[in-house]
């Protein structure tokens, strides 16, 4: 045959494969795009940028130039700040899922998967699962960073893990406001933008970089209420070794409130047709 | 039941604007169709109801027999959807999509990139296959994502556009593509602007506009609907245009249409003898004939005679 394709019969034999007989389970479509998520860091590794980069610029950023002013010393304001740059950065990465999203969709991917005899919710579930890979990646690398720099976190390792823990959990919940956002607006420009409409309150007007003492009254019910305070609170808390019981109850409860919202508004969105 | 497709009054509306107004189709197993219809027509609309990606407002549509919302996820298990846009992951290496979609279709591992390589030869695409997708030309682009519609060969097939924007070569391939798993079998059914395209490929089309069928039968039926050939005159200005319609129905009776330009009309012919007699006829008449040819119809021409909408373009001219 012409322009460099098989021959007839061999074309005969590699076009007569039928279906198996059972699609893919859930669990396995599941993991099936979680690998195409490692994929894509494998091939794109310029998309870890925002989980490197970043975090490590914050990092010696605010240590170094509100350590003195806030706490006395770098050494001093890093134990305070370190938990918090975890949750900032983590926070702020989530937006990450919504553009993901987003592209995929204008690209005209979810057609294909979404006309495939898959578990619906499975291209949104593997997208994020290879999302918290990325989120905990970021993590260890600011808390690597920040031992080199003096951080010693009371609670030791078992302490830091619980925290990193929280932190992801919270980050999977957050995550899925931003499908919602993917999902709604169409560029991948207009998710950031949309988003950081929320995010820039979220994180900044929270106890990540300052404690509440100083602030007005008003501002103070206003930090005190940001679910982003209480996870901050509790990873701080986690870290050092304190107790943390009605800190973690109140990370749990946020999450749980947000995933119970945010999961059906997304997959009905999600099953909508655009 | 002997239809691969067959839907009834199928109605789509996004809003206010109406994509569907009421869509007829009956299409045999293992045959390819062409649906055919400019921009906006409601083509794709059609396919995406079909491969279940929205819902008809009104009507039924039905695949192998298998209503496409209440039995949405058995429709699935049976058909593949070629989009306009690429639906392959760019990031991701040709191979690795075909394993992705072999892997979400059932396959285990093993067989999932056995087969990713059968498919790479079969589209012509070993080479290809270890690098990234966005390093493809389009038509290497397009063939993956056929390739990847058939990693489990379909009882029928959605080509939504196949070879738009694609060069000759590459729209060749397709098109052979195409001939070969109608030949294994499958139903295909595409979308396309051209009618060349559909005759060669298509046993039978639609003529799709404004949401409704309003043509449907082989390509010769179609080109036969509005006549053997068209002639086009252009005639020296816009006021003996009138007159010279009069004069041209006189000699081929029906099917003389002023077309969107002022000057220029169209006629449906039989042959080169009725198209000399009206040019003659012109010229006894004193019309002044700055231009004429005579084709076969186009797609616009078969849409001038179905719907008495002039032709958006005009494709080949011969100075008088």
């Amino acid at each position: 045959m012409s322009d460099g394709l098989p021959s007839n019969a061999r074309m005969h034999e590699l076009l007569s494969m039928r279906a198996p007989e059972h699609p893919a389970s859930g669990l396995s479509s599941v993991i099936t795009l979680a690998w195409r998520a490692m994929l894509k860091i494998k091939h794109v590794p310029f998309q870890l940028f925002d989980v490197t980069i970043t975090p490590i610029m914050f990092t010696l950023l605010f240590t170094y130039i509100f350590g003195g002013a806030i706490a006395g010393s770098p050494g001093e304001y890093i134990q305070y700040l370190l938990p918090g740059i975890v949750v900032q950065t983590i926070v702020f990465i989530t937006v990450y899922t919504g553009v993901g999203l987003n592209t995929d969709i204008q690209k005209g991917l979810y057609d294909r998967f979404r006309s495939l005899p898959i578990w619906q919710p499975s291209p949104l579930l593997g997208a994020l699962l290879g999302d918290v890979f990325r989120y905990a990646m970021a993590t260890t690398l600011i808390v690597v960073l920040g031992t080199i720099l003096g951080f010693r976190p009371g609670g030791g390792l078992l302490g830091v893990l619980a925290a990193v823990g929280l932190v992801l959990l919270f980050a999977f919940a957050m995550s899925w406001l931003w499908i919602i956002i993917g999902m709604l607006v169409r560029t991948p420009e207009s998710v950031m933008t949309t988003s950081f409409v929320f995010l820039m309150p979220l994180t900044f007007a929270s106890n990540i970089f300052v404690g509440l003492d100083t602030m007005p009254g008003w501002l103070r019910t206003v930090v005190g209420n940001n679910p982003v305070t209480f996870l901050a609170d509790a990873a701080r808390k986690l870290m050092h070794g304190d107790p943390a019981g009605p800190e973690v109850l109140r990370v749990l409860l946020a999450t749980a409130v947000v995933l119970v919202i945010a999961v059906p508004i997304a997959i009905r969105l999600y099953r909508k047709e655009r | 039941m002997s239809y691969a497709i067959e839907t009834s009054g199928l109605a789509k509306s996004f809003g206010k604007t109406t994509a569907l107004a009421g869509v007829e189709l009956q299409i045999r197993k293992g045959s390819v169709y062409g649906l055919l219809g400019p921009n906006g027509a409601g083509k794709t609309t059609t396919i995406r109801i079909l491969t279940t990606l929205i819902r008809p407002t009104a009507g039924t549509a039905r695949v192998l027999g298998l209503d496409v919302v209440r039995e949405a996820k058995a429709v699935r298990r049976k058909v593949s959807l070629t989009g306009q846009a690429a639906s392959v992951d760019e990031d991701l290496t040709g191979r690795e999509n075909l394993i992705l979609v072999g892997r979400l279709l059932g396959l285990a591992w093993a067989a999932a990139k056995a087969r990713a390589d059968q498919m790479l030869e079969a589209f012509g695409l070993e080479e290809a296959g270890a690098r990234q997708v966005r390093t493809y030309s389009g038509g290497m682009r397009r063939r993956v994502d056929i390739a990847a519609s058939l990693v489990v060969v379909p009882e029928v097939l959605f080509l939504d556009e196949p070879t738009t924007g694609l060069d000759p070569r590459s729209r060749n391939q397709v098109w052979e593509l195409v001939r070969f798993i109608a030949a294994e079998g499958t139903t295909v059914l595409l979308t396309t602007q051209y009618l060349e395209e559909a005759d060669r490929l298509a046993e039978r089309m639609a003529v799709i506009d404004h949401g409704k069928v309003i043509a449907e039968g082989t390509s010769r039926d179609l080109k036969s609907s509005i006549g053997a050939n068209a002639l086009r005159v252009r005639v020296g200005s816009a006021e003996q245009r009138a007159r010279a319609i009069e004069l041209v129905t006189g000699v081929v009776g029906e099917g003389v249409f002023a077309a969107q330009e002022p000057v220029e009309l169209t006629a449906r012919v039989e042959g080169p003898e009725q198209a000399a007699r009206v040019l003659a006829a012109l010229g006894a008449g004193k019309i002044e004939i700055a231009q004429f040819s005579v084709g076969d119809p186009s797609l616009d021409e078969v849409f001038l005679a179905l719907t008495g909408k002039p032709p958006q373009e005009v494709t080949q001219e011969a100075k008088s």
